[in-house]
């Protein structure tokens, strides 16, 4: 029998938005059912409905049935009987979901002692076993620590702790995972296979990320504007989908093992839930939308082998075999000319050379005084040639972030150089600086926080152009706003009127209002879903090739990555592991934290993921305040680890520097072990073989 | 943590002391305490007004340096000097210190918790009308000058105890000296509701406000949602998670919101014609009464400060994060 049964649940918000319309799933014990969506999709309101935690104005129907009893308005007396004993919770970002004001330790300690009659002292021991169960170092000190003293994973961990604590029946985790680093996520995941092994339990898990539903779940729901829209086994979502919405999806995400060249976009935006597509949700973005489409929604209808599918067309579908690059057209982006020429014999449009950026670190309320050091940026070194996407890649504190302020500053740095241009930014006056900024340009992360609210879009693209004093700023806005895909309408509008990625397009012609030659991209991509991204990463490759340009891409998404750069430097505490041309480090990777990180990215493709070997990293990121001595990776280096005595003592005293790799032409990595082997798709069978 | 709050209290006694000093130096700069001698019927000659003047540590002609030197001297061995007519400063500020302390203390205690109360109660109920009422209520109270408040406080009571036909509630003084034992401190408590209440309803509606914010800050945030997930009930919730961890920012308002009450003291002692500190302050301002203005500021820096440290050691008891780093 199912443990929970959820039947045409449905939440509406007041104002009659309804954020749920009908959605149905039942969970078994120790499966894991993941539900994808979108943000907006209503996957998590769903989560929310069964915990019975959703604000009190939200109108609930349907029915959650938990051991075939009803959850659906249960009085409160009872409800916190069921909720953290027989249901937990996991929530996305540990920092908030923590109390900041009580201890690790008595936070889960509480959770044991609103359900179990035990004595507080026991229920303190009990804390501590359970945060050694998912792994936390020194547990009994670990307990006592308050929240904001443990780092994102640790406090996942903990909450994973709090939320078997009762042993419960189901776990719900609402992207557990998306606020941490690659390599954190693994390990995260790792725990929370471990802790459904231990309990048993059902989970369901909710997630935007494909890759993470791969590795997991045995079934998965597709939701879409509020409903599910595809639901059936884990293989068969994957690798047959019959519903044009999970075929675009699975063939917009951007894979670490995948080809270069353009992605599929699904065009347009997720419907708001406000004014839904009289028809088919999909069908304003749907390539395989007829007519009868908009005549009524399409419900969810058995499809054989347990997979139920929401699309008139799945039996055509079916029937030829199609597939996501089948029915989504594939933009063709002309290809660039700079590249013809030799790399070496182009123009180089930024050069770092040993460039430091160190912080000193303060304490005191009132009367600062230094107490250290952070080495943010410990001497880099890379250069950027025309026509060339270099990638700064790392997880947060590698200082990635540092180098692009530094750079974005044209100021001197502390050590070492910055040319922008051939032009040292040491050397500037400020004429020169204030040119050289029009050849230099940014597009930031979040397009929300990025764009004034108050000033309409065509003011915004136009103010770097009035800085500048240039002559005819309405019909250059105009012709901005086409090269983004945007139209010159829209110049009219505000920002909060678009959508994230046309949002992001905004941030995009204003960064080239001033036809910048090097533009720094700050993870352009990572706020946004993956069916917009897709259309974003087009549209920047495009730029490059159609206007000559040279990016500077950070971010942290190595998929991403791997489709729009060229070359790519991953960093580590401040100082550059590996260097080279995409294809060099991403298939043959010679440093042992590249190799994790790459091995620690979930693959969209369930049979590759069962099969995956990872190589899995211990412990944190050390404090860039305090790095190791000799190799910085060295504390969680899986290589140094299996070295000998004699050949460790080098990776303790002598700090790497990157060297070039014999027979290959760029290729470099700081280890004085390296050594290529392939990560992406290796898997246990070979290993075998 | 210990050393940390040894510094804050250093720190303010320095500010004390310069706060304290300005003041004397304000004061004996733009005050003329030989007004009061010289109109006098017959007229004093000059030279017992300086006689006088001089005796007090109020002649000015005596360079102000040289003048706030004496009184400083005199500050630090805990004597605040003399009066503008020979009276002690020490004695008449035991007289009222106690008188104001009462009324402060109070005052302060109590707008701090029932604001905080009332803050946290129409967070939870946000825009339902008992929130809506706290809030219309809030921002007249705090619009409404305390001498305009007082004195409506007093006409209504005077009206209510006519009404009555007896004196349910007092409005003027301090006690009724004819009363003596349990009586007396009966009608002490009797005495204190209207300056409390008038003291008091500003601060309220100060931190009701400033706590609602912050518990409305803390309730959208996911701590709230998981002790809930671990299947605390919705009030325990709310008040072990969500009230304990909004109180932090609150607390620091502490010291401000003790300035303004300070202010509000010296027109409610005037009003209800209780003797102390704030009602002094403006007898001496009007009788040029230099030291007695300057031990008056004394006691309020010190007040202020006090509550300052105080606040300081609230959050350090209420945040963790603070009493870590
Ligand atoms: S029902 Fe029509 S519009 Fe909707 S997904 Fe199927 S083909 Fe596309
Ligand atoms: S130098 Fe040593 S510790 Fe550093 S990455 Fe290489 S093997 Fe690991």
């Amino acid at each position: 029998m199912s443990i929970l049964e959820v039947r045409d649940l449905t939440v509406t918000f007041p104002g009659g938005i309804e954020a749920v319309r009908g959605v149905s799933y039942e969970v078994e014990r120790g499966e894991v059912l993941g539900i994808v969506g979108e943000s907006g999709s209503g996957k998590s309101v769903t989560s929310l409905a069964v915990m019975g935690l959703l604000p009190q104005n939200a109108v609930v129907s349907g029915s959650v049935k938990l051991h075939g009893r009803e959850l659906l308005g249960m009085k409160e007396d009872e409800l916190v009987k069921v909720r953290g004993k027989a249901i937990s919770m996991i929530f996305q970002d540990p920092l908030s979901a923590f109390t900041p004001v009580y201890t690790i330790g008595d936070q889960i300690a509480e959770a044991v002692r609103v359900h179990q009659k035990m004595a507080k002292d026991k229920a303190a021991k009990r804390a501590v076993e359970l945060l050694d169960l998912v792994g936390i170092p020194n547990p009994n000190l670990r307990a006592k620590a308050f929240p904001h003293e443990f780092s994102g994973g640790m406090r996942q961990r903990a909450m994973i702790a709090m939320a078997i604590a009762n042993d419960p029946d189901l776990l719900i985790c609402d992207e557990p995972t998306t606020a941490l680093d690659v390599t954190i996520q693994a390990q995260v995941l790792e725990v929370l296979k471990t802790a459904q092994r231990e309990t048993g339990a059902g989970i369901v898990m909710i997630t935007h990320d494909l890759g993470v539903i791969a590795g997991m779940a045995d079934r998965v729901l597709v939701m879409y504007a509020g409903r599910p829209v595809e639901q059936g086994p884990v293989d068969d979502i994957y690798y047959r989908p019959r519903m044009p919405y999970t075929m675009g999806l699975l063939a917009s995400i951007p894979r670490v093992d995948g080809e270069e060249g353009p992605l599929v976009p699904i065009e347009g935006n997720p419907p708001s839930p406000a004014s839904l597509p009289p028809g088919c949700p999909f069908a304003p973005r749907c390539p395989m939308k007829v007519d009868m489409c908009d005549d009524e929604e399409p419900p969810l209808t058995p499809f054989g082998g347990g997979r139920h599918v929401a699309c008139i067309r799945a039996h055509e579908i079916e029937h030829k075999g199609l597939t996501g690059a089948d029915v989504f057209p594939v933009p063709v982006i002309p290809p660039s000319d700079v590249v013809r020429v030799p790399r070496t014999e182009r123009a180089t449009v930024l050069e770092l050379d040993g460039m430091k950026k160190h912080y000193p670190l303060m304490k005191g309320a009132i009367f600062k005084r230094r107490v250290g050091t952070v080495f943010a940026v410990d001497g880099i070194s890379f250069d950027i040639a025309e026509g060339e996407t270099l990638a700064l890649v790392g997880e947060s504190g590698c200082g990635k972030t540092t180098t692009l302020q530094q750079i974005m500053q044209l100021e001197p740095p502390q050590d070492g150089r910055v040319v922008v241009l051939g032009k040292d930014s040491a050397k500037l006056d400020k004429t020169a600086r204030k040119a050289l900024r029009g050849d230099l340009q940014i597009v930031f992360q979040d397009p929300m926080a990025a764009l004034d609210p108050r000033m309409p879009v065509g003011d915004i693209i136009a103010e770097p152009l009035r800085a500048h004093g240039r002559k005819d700023v309405a019909a250059k806005v105009a012709e901005l706003l086409r090269l983004v895909g945007l139209a010159p309408e829209h110049a009219e509008r505000y920002p909060q009127q678009f959508s994230g990625g046309q949002r992001q397009r905004i941030g995009i012609a204003r960064a080239l209002a001033l036809e910048p030659k090097l533009l720094v991209l700050d993870e352009p991509v990572s706020a946004l879903d993956v069916s917009i991204q897709a259309g974003v990463i087009n549209l920047l490759e495009e730029l490059k090739n159609r206007l000559g340009l040279s990016y500077l891409f950070v971010a942290h998404d190595l998929a991403v990555v791997r489709h729009l750069a060229d070359r790519v430097a991953v960093m580590y505490l401040g100082r550059i592991a590996e260097i080279g041309a995409v294809a060099n480090v991403y298939d043959r990777p010679a440093h042992p934290y590249t190799q994790a990180l790459l091995s620690a990215i979930p693959l969209p493709d369930p049979e590759m993921e069962r099969t995956r070997k990872r190589i899995l990293l211990e412990g944190d990121l050390p404090s860039p305040a305090d790095p190791p001595s000799g190799c910085r990776f060295r504390t969680r280096c899986p290589k140094f680890a299996r070295l000998s005595e004699a050949e460790r003592r080098r990776c303790v005293d002598e700090e790497p520097s990157v060297a070039r790799l014999a027979n290959v032409v760029d290729h470099g990595a700081a280890c004085h072990y390296a050594e290529e082997i392939e990560v992406i798709t290796a898997s246990d069978n070979q290993e075998e073989e | 943590m210990g050393k940390y709050l040894l510094r804050r209290l250093a720190i303010n006694v320095i500010l004390v002391a310069i706060a304290a000093s300005l003041a004397y130096m304000l004061a004996a700069t733009t005050m003329n305490p030989r007004a009061a001698y010289e109109g006098r019927q017959p007229p004093v000659p000059e030279a017992t007004i300086d006689a006088t003047l001089d005796a007090y540590n109020l002649n000015d002609k005596t360079p102000v340096l040289t003048r706030y030197a004496t009184w400083a001297k005199g500050v630090v061995t805990g004597d605040f000097g003399k009066t503008w007519n020979g009276g002690s400063v020490n004695q008449e500020m035991g007289r009222r210190v106690m008188v104001s302390l009462r009324l402060l203390l109070i005052g302060t205690l109590l707008g701090f918790a029932l604001g905080v109360a009332l803050g946290a109660f129409s967070a939870v109920k946000q825009y339902k009308l008992s929130d809506r009422l706290i809030g219309v209520t809030s921002f007249v109270i705090m619009a409404i000058p305390v001498f305009v408040l007082a004195t409506l406080l007093a006409i209504a009571t005077y009206n209510l105890n006519r009404g009555l036909g007896f004196t349910l509630i007092e409005y003027t003084g301090e006690y009724n000296p004819q009363l003596s034992g349990w009586d007396q401190f009966v009608n002490r408590l009797n005495h204190l509701i209207l300056p409390t209440i008038s003291l008091s309803l500003g601060s309220i509606a100060f931190y009701s406000r400033i706590q609602r914010n912050m518990m409305l800050d803390v309730l959208g945030q996911d701590f709230v949602r998981t002790a809930m997930a671990k299947g605390l009930r919705r009030r325990k919730a709310l008040t072990k998670h969500a009230l304990r961890t909004a109180l932090i920012p609150s607390a620091t308002y502490f010291a401000f919101a003790f300035g303004t009450m300070f202010t509000g003291a010296t027109f409610t002692e005037k009003i209800f014609n209780w003797h102390g500190m704030g009602a002094w302050l403006v007898d001496s301002i009007n009788q040029n009464d230099v030291n007695s203005v300057a031990a008056v500021t004394f006691f309020a820096a010190v007040c202020v400060l006090a509550a300052a440290f105080l606040s300081d050691l609230l959050v350090a008891a209420l945040d963790p994060r603070v009493r870590v780093s």
